[in-house]
């Protein structure tokens, strides 16, 4: 069990597009040191919870505390890896100018700053082995290496959570086991958050595992190396696991049916 | 081309030209990397509007045109932010309504119009002093707005969503950025018209976007290429006697297909 303070907590937290509820009564409490994979079907409302614990929604009803502020207040303790858009290949800029908008704030003109953030890029990307590409075009990186770039940017606010939308879209095998093994070693100081849309490779570090579908159950480490055979999603009604969740070493991790969830923790 | 310069409307021919150059250079860059080409062409044609309402109420042209400009812009951005899906067909609605607005204050405007045709297609060589002082001024105004925020301008062209997470004032960055848009378009009519405006707005940078490695050099680079072409083209126009606006589009559009071909390569 991870009994350390939650450090972002969900409460009731509720949230419609358009009329359209695509989140309802969520609770969830990301601890310190976590290592949390989101996942869940499309327009299950993953984005939408991301959105909301960054600040760049707000919920219609509930409450969203990030270390006793609200998500806009505390956007420095959470770094944000975006999902990867590709309209943007041919956008002029360089790597240590993205990095160096990670420390774009409100309060402090960048333009005073500048200086200091740069030799600050320049380490991050250097910690994240990417020195040689600090000149470098965003254009001409592969897929891996603007991940990396990005989450140079999420560091520049030394943030004690790291959020990631769909991180590994568009990289290759080799390159995601390279990218699962930077995470794990972020880990050790850093608390993860990661949205994942391929539910067939979530790292085996992870440390637990929130489905998000309208409501959101939050499994935790001891219960995913339970190999009770059940379905991920309550409306499935079929007998066979829709759904494997493969990982080294260990073939099949399926989490506990959901009702036992909410029975046991309570969480509605 | 050097004793051309000894007349006064060819001076300030190449004045308003190499003006038009270094705002369209800045703001041509940020359309182009803020997917506003086609707002551009909005405003543009919309301010045809403008150009009637001062015609029609016998104001000067710039302080109608640009007022009348800015609101058509704002109205159309605010829109547009709403219902993203649909923003194209929205402009186009503006587009055209801004323009037949100013068709009928101008029939309804007593007396003959002689200079409509030069809103159309731009006057370069009427360009009066009191407008090149009005140019140069704007010009300052975006220089400003560009080296205090450069920094968030370029977070939010690049990543809006990022931007908004950092704190970054986004909505009043995005209208400031509209409204200078919306002041350069008119500015440059008197260049090169309405109808050609875009051209001028969007080739240099366009072309530049390819080679610059940051919006800086790409923005440096638009304004070298704008005041080459604009050069370029009042010497054709002054040698072979043909419409400056069109003969200053056709040596940037010339530009443009050979910088493809030489791309394409």
């Amino acid at each position: 069990m991870n009994n350390a303070p939650a450090l972002i907590e969900l409460k009731d937290v509720s949230f419609a597009y358009h009329q359209i509820t695509v989140l309802k009564n969520v609770n969830l409490s990301i601890r310190q040191n976590d290592y949390i994979a989101i996942i869940g079907p499309n327009g299950g409302g993953k984005t939408t919870l991301l959105k909301l614990i960054i600040g760049l929604l707000k919920p219609d009803s509930g409450s969203i505390v990030v270390r006793g502020q609200t998500p806009q207040k505390a956007s420095h303790i959470i770094g944000y890896v975006p999902q990867e858009v590709y309209n943007n290949r041919h956008f002029p800029i360089s790597v240590v100018d993205i990095v160096q908008m990670g420390a774009l704030s409100p309060k402090k003109h960048l333009f005073w700053h500048r200086k200091k953030n740069r030799q600050k890029a320049l380490e991050i990307l250097d910690r994240l082995d990417m020195s040689e590409y600090v000149k470098t075009s965003m254009g001409s990186l592969s897929g891996g290496q603007r991940q990396r770039v990005y989450i140079a940017r999420a560091l520049m606010t030394d943030p004690e959570v790291l959020l990631l939308d769909e991180p590994t879209t568009g990289i290759d095998a080799s390159g995601q086991v390279e990218f699962y093994h930077l995470l794990e070693a972020f880990n050790k100081t850093l608390t993860i958050v990661m949205v994942s849309h391929d539910m067939m490779a979530i790292s085996r570090h992870v440390k637990s595992v929130a489905c998000v579908n309208r409501n959101v159950y939050y499994h935790e480490q001891s219960e995913i190396s339970e190999t009770t055979i059940q379905s991920m999603y309550p409306d499935e009604k079929r007998n066979e696991c829709p759904i494997e969740l493969i990982a080294h070493g260990m073939p099949h991790r399926v989490l506990q049916h959901h009702d036992h969830c909410s029975e046991n923790g309570k969480s509605e | 081309m050097i004793e051309a310069l000894q007349y006064d409307f060819m001076q300030h021919a190449l004045i308003a030209g190499l003006i038009a150059s270094i705002i369209c250079g800045i703001m041509g860059t940020l359309a182009i990397v803020n997917r506003l080409v086609f707002l551009s062409g909005g405003i543009a044609h919309a301010a045809y509007g403008g150009i009637g309402l001062s015609i029609f109420m016998g104001w000067p042209f710039l302080m109608g045109t640009i007022g009348f400009s800015i609101t058509a812009a704002i109205l159309m951005a605010i829109i547009a932010l709403n219902n993203k899906e649909r923003s194209d067909a929205i402009i186009g609605v503006i587009w055209a309504s801004g323009m037949a607005c100013g068709i009928v204050l101008v029939d309804l405007t007593p007396g003959y119009q002689v200079d409509l045709m030069s809103y159309l297609f731009g006057n370069i060589l009427t360009v009066p002093k009191t407008d090149l002082i009005v140019m140069g001024g704007i010009a300052c105004v975006i220089f400003m707005f560009i080296s205090l925020f450069y920094d968030n301008i370029l977070a939010i062209s690049y990543d809006e969503e990022f931007a908004r997470v950092r704190g970054v004032y986004v909505k009043s960055l995005y209208f400031s950025m509209i409204i200078l848009l919306a002041v350069t378009i008119v500015l440059v009519i008197q260049v090169v018209g309405l109808i050609l405006v875009i051209a001028l707005l969007t080739i240099p940078a366009y072309i530049m976007e390819q080679y610059a490695k940051s919006l800086f050099q790409m923005m440096i680079g638009s304004i070298f290429l704008g005041c080459l072409f604009s050069i370029v083209g009042l010497f054709f126009a002054f040698e072979f006697n043909i419409s400056a606006s069109a003969s200053i589009i056709l040596v940037a559009s010339s530009a443009f297909f050979i910088n493809i071909g030489f791309f394409r390569r």
